[in-house]
């Protein structure tokens, strides 16, 4: 099989692995964000079932977690789950667990003082996050934030082990048919994961330029002003 | 899709005790193998960490700049590829190592990679001036590493060293795809011989909560009281 041959059935799995980081990380974002301000709550039980969950899916690890709602989950609600469908719940709330903490951590980490002159300034609890809190927390959060997206990317190559086509699995039905020559297709694996890993960091840098805009906190604060 | 279909469509039914009961003990043997191939996993991170953030700091940038990408580059790619890549691509090169052996060598090299971080930022909070009252003190640049930097420096990484620890355990399940018999192996072989899932991955799930939930907390209480130590 020709090069480019290969390199075409490796970018095909690469598409997968992009649609499933993709996708966790769109629930894992919501789950952090949701868990991150209810683990703030002034009320302590909703602080617990936060603390549970964190310590829960943190703790169990990805991969068991992946095989438990693979095969486990199905037969205790008897239903279905498709392995994209197992693949995104399972990195998706592990990534949750990750990014609760992290959204907690920022959105602690600005002063207190902002919050009280927001306050004073009569502003309602969304108010005071959407206008004053979260933006100057997005920007210290954004850096371990990417860090997390490139743990979910790396993750994503689990999916494999429950038969879905990604970039993993591809380079091992092409390595297993013999088709191309193994050094050659980890070749292939390892560039496409480092460029997935790179656009993410890339990403994440843009982000915080365009965010960190006029803030005197974040890494790239002094760069801006 | 229609294997999968098929193993879970077969495997319906409530959970079994009995089942359960008499699965544990292979499980537990299996949880068994997984710590050890984290404890020895870290040593090798601990180890080849130093190393490498030592050869990031060289002042010969052939030395530095290669060791410095190639720990990025293994940082950005999924520790199952370097496994498989360890386990298959290896022997065409003519080396052949035991699976637990690659496996150990997978995750030490991986979390290697982290750890070099952790020790160059212990490295770069020794103050400047202990360095220049080596210098000072006409102290050889081994010397003062030996002596002076790393006593300093080794002290402030371990807090970080002990997260790795938790994380490479949570990664170490992945061993059990290149036949390395572990709790996540075990639990695979008893689902495929028996067509039953709940009961094994369930409980593998609960055999691993049961060790990195009292670890991750123990390594956080640490951290905390060596912050107070320290303060």
């Amino acid at each position: 099989m020709p090069g480019s041959q290969v390199l075409g059935r490796l970018l095909e799995g690469a598409g997968i692995t992009v649609q499933v980081t993709a996708l966790a990380v769109l629930l894992g974002t919501v789950l952090a964000l949701a868990g991150g301000l209810a683990g703030l709550s002034s009320r302590p039980w909703v602080r617990w079932v936060v603390r549970i969950y964190v310590e829960l899916f943190r703790g169990v690890s990805a991969i068991i977690l992946l095989f438990w709602v693979f095969f486990a989950l199905p037969i205790m609600l008897n239903i279905f789950l498709s392995p994209l469908h197992a693949g995104v719940l399972a990195l998706g709330t592990n990534m949750g667990a990750y990014g609760t903490e992290l959204v907690r951590g920022g959105i602690q980490a600005v002063p207190r003082g902002q919050s009280e002159a927001a306050t004073a300034l009569n502003m309602t609890y969304w108010q005071r996050l959407r206008h004053v809190v979260f933006p100057q927390a997005l920007v210290t959060m954004l850096p371990p934030y990417g860090s997390l997206v490139i743990e979910v990317l790396k993750a994503s190559s689990l999916v494999s082990l429950i038969a879905l086509n990604d970039l993993m699995r591809q380079a091992q039905t092409l390595r297993v048919n013999g088709t191309a020559s193994s050094p050659e297709i980890f070749l292939g694996v390892f560039l496409l994961y480092g460029l997935l890993a790179g656009v993410i960091t890339l990403a994440v840098r843009l982000a915080e330029r365009r965010f960190g805009k006029g803030l005197d906190v974040g890494r790239l604060a002094r760069v801006v002003k | 899709m229609s294997g999968a279909l098929l193993a879970q469509g077969q495997s319906q039914g409530n959970w079994d005790w009995a089942f359960a009961r008499e699965i544990i003990p292979e499980l537990v043997a299996g949880l068994r193998v997984t710590v050890l191939a984290t404890l020895l996993g870290i040593l090798v991170a601990m180890v080849l960490g130093l190393f490498l953030a030592l050869a990031r700091r060289s002042r010969r940038k052939l030395i530095s700049w290669p060791v410095g990408g190639l720990v990025e580059f293994i940082r950005s790619t999924p520790l199952l590829a370097q496994l498989f890549f360890l386990y298959f691509v290896l022997p065409e090169f003519g080396i052949v190592l035991a699976p637990m052996l690659i496996g150990v060598l997978g995750l030490g090299i991986h979390y290697g990679c982290y750890t070099s971080e952790s020790y160059r930022a212990g490295i770069e909070s020794v103050p400047r001036g202990q360095w220049e009252a080596a210098v000072a003190l006409n102290m050889s640049r081994a010397g003062t590493w030996r002596h002076i930097v790393l006593p300093q420096a080794i002290p402030t990484v371990i807090p970080a060293l002990g997260n790795y620890l938790v994380a490479m355990f949570k990664e170490a399940p992945l061993l059990s795809t290149i036949t390395v018999v572990e709790l996540l192996a075990v639990a695979r072989s008893i689902q495929g011989f028996t067509f039953r899932g709940l009961e094994p991955f369930t409980l593998a799930g609960l055999l691993f909560l049961a060790v990195s939930v009292p670890a991750a907390v123990l390594v956080r209480y640490l951290e905390r009281r060596y912050q107070y130590a320290r303060a």
